[in-house]
């Protein structure tokens, strides 16, 4: 058996998830029956309850669907965002958008996803299509 | 088959309680439970020795009804412990009007107590220790404060989209204190301004501290019994006429509409049982652990349409004199908010519908909808009350 496939079902889906991060690839999965993509990984679809899913690329690309802007002290590191965004794959997720001074974020804003390996886990951020 | 309308009005709260309320210093939340139990079961003219139903949970401990009928000398027949946040002491009534009205039990203690404020493991640690045991993985990383940032993410999305004011959000606390003024029980009596919610210190925008519910101790406890017992006891009875919970998502990133939630069902599948509707309601409340559920649930249980809670709020049309009196005791924001806040919300319907609130008594209020809330817009339990002449 192919290694990476031996590896994948020794492992549930969010162990897969963010060993693929760790190595700076962000998957998102879909469902074989009904065609939908999710996030958070799952075992099962959230959308239809089927088990048959796949890994897939999305194209990294959505918008802000709600963001907050958390309000910290200056020693502590300062206020930073927290976002929603919406992938155009039709996905959610709980992100943050960089590269934007924090007073020009916007609901609707188009963005794109990079990982950011050098944080202190593994991480899927987002900054403003225009600065991609 | 049993169905739920069998059981509108089957079963009554006949007695209530609280202890503890805004600092219990050298107190356990045990004890403060234990108190509010103790002055619940006096109140219904019971005794502890009566009790033969439990429900109850805690935000830290997994096991709690087992150490509750222990302090309280309990061999409960019925024990009800699901825990959805803070909803939870308002979706442990329809499971306990079943276990009474199939004489499974005689009388259910519902009740509650944390001391999250002055305890050494408080909330802030009690948060900490959540993010161990109950891990979000796909939302930790980003270090939303929770619980205040996801319902700042539902206030901002709901702005976006309806074009809800800041203004809007702040008459919501500004009325849920104008109540606490005629509430002595309440912690948060001065007198508060939209221009003051405003200015306070922004925390996750668009929310700022006044937007968001006060951290108290306080332990609240109620007893129900079938109906005609209760017409039997010391109080005025209050039926259980409807009850529903509904849950959809645990996180605010799974949510798929920041601004529908969970209630638009639950309130349907109440009302429903209780063969009544929003109309009929004299005084609502609901769980405001921050200033947007208060806009969400008047839109998701039909008091106004989706997207025109600001405008129904405006003007003080939730305050004392306004178009429909809402979180009467003054709320989570003004009065009391220990953790999980849904025992108060029963307690407060009751006093109401039993007409024993004092300066802050709606006249005629015969029907109550009281409305609990959990997690992060995640458990949604909504209860219709009615008092004495509605069964």
């Amino acid at each position: 058996m192919h290694t990476e496939q031996a590896e994948a079902l020794s492992r549930g889906p969010q162990e897969q998830y963010f060993a693929a991060l760790a190595k700076g690839r962000f998957q998102i999965q879909r469902c074989a029956a009904c065609e939908r993509h999710q996030f958070f990984p799952r075992t099962l679809c959230v959308h239809c309850g089927a088990t048959d899913l796949a890994w897939t690329d999305p194209a990294g690309t959505g918008t802000v669907y709600s963001f907050s802007i958390v309000r910290r002290k200056p020693e502590a590191g300062g206020d930073y965002n927290v976002a929603l965004i919406d992938l155009d794959e039709g996905a959610r997720m709980m992100s943050r958008v960089d590269g934007v001074p924090l007073e020009r974020l916007r609901i609707g804003m188009p963005v794109k996803a990079r990982v950011l390996l050098d944080a202190a886990q593994p991480l899927v951020v987002f900054q403003p299509v225009e600065a991609a | 088959m049993m169905t739920l309308e069998s059981l509108r009005g089957r079963v009554a709260i006949a007695g209530v309680g609280h202890a503890g309320l805004g600092e219990a210093h050298g107190y356990t939340e045990m004890e403060v439970l234990a108190q509010a139990a103790s002055r619940a079961v006096a109140d219904a003219g019971l005794t502890m020795k009566d009790i033969d139903g439990l429900a109850t949970c805690s935000s830290s401990a997994t096991m709690w009804s087992m150490p509750v009928a222990e302090y309280l000398g309990l061999r409960p027949r019925y024990i009800e412990a699901t825990m959805l946040g803070g909803s939870s002491f308002v979706s442990h009534l329809l499971p306990s009007v079943m276990a009474l009205a199939s004489g499974q039990c005689n009388a259910v203690l519902v009740c509650y107590g944390s001391t999250q404020k002055t305890a050494t493991f408080g909330r802030k640690e009690g948060i900490k220790a959540r993010t161990l045991l109950d891990p979000q993985p796909f939302e930790h990383p980003y270090s939303p404060l929770q619980p205040v940032t996801s319902y700042a993410l539902a206030a901002a999305r709901h702005m976006h989209q309806y074009g809800t004011t800041r203004e809007q959000l702040a008459e919501v606390a500004v009325a849920a204190r104008a109540w606490a003024a005629l509430n002595p029980e309440a912690a948060m009596r001065d007198p508060l301004s939209i221009e003051d919610v405003l200015r306070s210190r922004p925390v996750s925008d668009p929310l700022t501290v006044r937007d968001c519910c006060l951290v108290s101790d306080g332990g609240g406890a109620y007893v129900m019994v079938r109906a005609d017992r209760a017409r039997q006891l010391r109080q005025p009875p209050v039926y259980v006429l409807g009850s529903a919970t509904a849950v959809w998502n645990r996180q605010i990133s799974s949510m798929e509409d920041l601004t529908v939630t969970a209630a638009a069902e639950s309130g349907k599948r109440a009302l429903a049982m209780a063969g009544l509707n929003v109309a009929d309601v004299d005084v609502a409340e609901l769980y405001d652990a921050f200033t947007i559920n208060t806009l969400l649930f008047l839109e998701d249980l039909g008091f106004c349409k989706k997207g025109e809670g600001g405008a129904f709020v405006q003007g003080g049309g939730i305050a004392p004199g306004g178009r429909l009196p809402v979180n009467t005791n003054g709320g989570g924001l003004s009065c009391v908010h220990p953790g999980m806040y849904g025992i108060f919300l029963v307690i407060e319907a009751v006093r109401q519908l039993r007409a024993q609130a004092g300066e802050r008594q709606v006249a005629g209020a015969d029907i109550a909808l009281v409305h609990g809330n959990g997690g992060t817009l995640s458990s949604q339990s909504t209860a219709i009350l009615g008092g004495p002449s509605t069964r």
